[in-house]
């Protein structure tokens, strides 16, 4: 025994020098790696303060509805952002704009991606009458352009009635099929794995193994998904505002878009107008893709030494 | 079994289109909207015009476009005009025949968007494939990141401020419209060119925000491709690196490209029915939108069933292609 200590490293002072960082300094680490992740965290953290400092620093109830000021203002001291033909303040648009078009995104990614998951998981976990079905399903309506049968939907429904909520539902209506054929991929390689069998072997129940093994395992898809879901979710509702099919009566970003497009802004010089959502949106876009990006190289480490 | 192969390709093909003409066919009846009885609130809002008889008169046109019957008879009757190549009349524009709406539309949309995939493919993948080229200035791989944020903003936003910075403020292009006031359409010179110059902003928009897509995918495969043996081989033979490039290495990259190109092409519509309502240009999308305002059943179907047909025949035409460009690949083994 004492031959083999002394052949050993001594425990000493070397040790203290490895010790383990803790777990705060390697996330620092990581994310220091990782620069589209943290670009695109701190684009939705600068756009989240500025609805919820704006949203109790200014009347958005008030001022972002018509008739509320004096119209056509350039942007000035008074109004920052400027005033639109129909007496909105901007700004106050721009904030409950900005928070709307996020509340119609995260619903439409939950719903797509909560149905893409379950249906997924049936499909690849029973396999069988179920699998065919549902994959029979989701192949014929993949290539069918969403946005057309969305525009239709969304053209049939009485236009007063249309509200985020409803535009939410509409816009989530189409957007499980990708997630599902994504979520049933992973699942099927999942279950294939040594741990899955073991879990089996050891006499788990077939929830407990899909709960406990499986689903943790695909929680960076899960979560991708869910991005791209409010991706996909904000872009289908802002084609169907420009289109004119939006809630006509909220501050929607795309709304205003296409109030400004109606009374051509451009050609009587309220530029001002729809500048602010159309940058808004650009920056909602582009953080939501840095993010992809970045849980992409989290989820897949072997993207990451591709550059 | 090539045959077999084909014959359930176009079963499923089949099986899209149906799905989708069906479910395109039933959503407008769902709702209460009844596009003749607007068309003629928005007559007698403009001109005035009110005639006591209203009601028959809707009536009258209800039979005549058959829309008294049960849906489920309209159904069939729709469906068994689709398959002789007659999409009915346009409820709005009452002479005129959905069929002869979308033709007139259709040459706008056809050059817009064909020019712009074709530009938008061709730039995206070279683009793409010399950023993942090791003997590549290092320009080209910092051009992939601003790319990619191009491609995660809609034409739609693209096209409205290239609307802003180059024709409001810089006024160097038109603003919007196909054609400027005062021009009649025809095949002259002076039209062409004109029509042209109304084209370019529209053109830059849907292209620079596919640009990315191309640009990105095809980064992705050549990257596979740059460790593959028969490129080292070539390497090492000392072909001449321009001969690499272009015969071992983009031919083989390019490949799944080009399954993509039908894939993009269902998006490609998307934008540019976005873009054409935009720019305010004559083609399907503004077609569609128009329609969809006037609620006019028959121009929706015959607009989506249109583009989903096209849609199904690339898809198939890229299937039937696939294997000339990619002898490795025949449909034999399933």
């Amino acid at each position: 025994m004492t031959q083999i200590a002394a052949v050993g490293p001594k425990p000493d002072a070397r040790e203290a020098r490895y010790e383990q960082p803790s777990r705060l300094t390697l996330i620092w680490r990581y994310l220091r790696r990782n620069k589209s992740l943290v670009l695109g965290l701190a684009i939705v953290l600068a756009l989240t303060l500025f609805t919820v400092i704006g949203s109790l620093t200014i009347d958005t109830e008030k001022r972002a509805y018509p008739l509320a000021v004096k119209p056509k203002q350039p942007p000035s001291a008074e109004y920052p952002l400027g005033t639109d033909f129909f007496g909105r303040d901007l700004l106050a648009v721009m904030v409950r704009g900005i928070w709307q078009t996020a509340v119609i995104g995260l619903i439409a990614g939950a719903i797509g991606t909560g149905v893409g998951v379950i249906l997924g998981f049936l499909s690849a976990y029973y396999g069988g009458a179920v699998d065919t079905l549902i994959r029979a399903i989701t192949e014929v309506l993949l290539p069918i352009p969403a946005f057309l049968i969305l525009v239709i939907i969304a053209g049939s429904i009485d236009r007063k009635s249309v509200t985020i909520y409803t535009m939410a539902i509409i816009v989530s209506l189409l957007a499980w099929m990708g997630p599902t054929r994504v979520m049933r991929a992973q699942v099927l390689s999942l279950k294939e794995r040594l741990f899955v069998n073991v879990a089996r072997l050891s006499g788990m129940s077939n929830l407990e193994i899909v709960f406990k093994e499986i689903l943790p395992n695909m929680l960076p898809f899960i979560l991708a998904s869910f991005v791209s879901g409010v991706f996909a979710g904000i872009f289908a509702s802002f084609g169907l505002s420009v289109l004119g099919l939006g809630p006509l009566r909220e501050p929607l970003i795309g709304n205003t878009i296409w109030f400004a497009q109606q009374q051509a802004a451009f050609f009587n010089g309220w530029w001002w107008w729809p500048l602010w959502p159309s940058l808004a949106l650009v920056l909602i876009f582009v953080s939501l893709t840095l993010i992809n990006v970045g849980l992409d190289e989290l989820a897949n480490p072997r993207v990451r030494r591709t550059e | 079994m090539r045959l077999g192969y084909l014959v359930r390709r176009i079963l499923f093909l089949i099986a899209v289109v149906w799905v989708a003409a069906t479910i395109v066919f039933f959503i407008p009846r769902l709702s209460a909207r009844n596009p003749i009885r607007e068309r003629f609130a928005e007559i007698a809002r403009s001109t005035g015009f009110a005639p006591k008889d209203l009601e028959q008169i809707i009536a009258a046109y209800e039979v005549k476009f058959g829309l008294n019957k049960p849906l489920l008879q309209q159904y069939v009757e729709y469906m068994g005009g689709v398959l002789r190549g007659d999409l009915g009349p346009s409820l709005t524009r009452f002479p005129k025949t959905v069929l002869e709406l979308i033709f007139s539309a259709l040459p706008w949309t056809i050059v817009l968007l064909m020019l712009t995939t074709l530009i938008s493919f061709a730039l995206g993948n070279l683009l793409g494939a010399l950023a993942a080229w090791p003997r590549s200035p290092g320009f080209v791989k910092g051009l992939m990141a601003p790319l990619m944020m191009l491609q995660a903003v809609p034409a739609y936003l693209l096209g409205l401020l290239l609307i802003f910075f180059i024709a409001f403020r810089l006024k160097l292009l038109p603003m919007g419209g196909a054609y400027s006031q005062g021009i009649t359409p025809s095949l002259t010179l002076e039209f062409i060119l004109d029509a042209a110059r109304h084209q370019i902003l529209p053109a830059i928009s849907l292209i620079l925000a596919s640009l990315g897509f191309w640009a990105l995918g095809m980064r992705g495969m050549g990257i596979t491709i740059q460790g593959e043996d028969y490129v080292n081989f070539a390497e090492h033979k000392g072909l001449h690196p321009r001969t690499i490039f272009t015969q071992y290495y983009v031919r083989n990259a390019l490949l799944p490209q080009v399954t993509g190109l039908a894939l993009a092409f269902g998006s490609v519509i998307v934008s540019g029915v976005l873009v054409e309502q935009l720019y305010g240009l004559p083609g399907l999308g503004g077609l569609l939108g128009d329609a969809i305002l006037k609620n006019d059943y028959f121009v929706i179907y015959g607009i989506t069933l249109f583009v989903i047909l096209s849609i199904a025949i690339l898809m198939f035409l890229v299937d039937l292609i696939y294997p000339l460009l990619d002898p490795r690949i025949r449909y034999e083994s399933r």
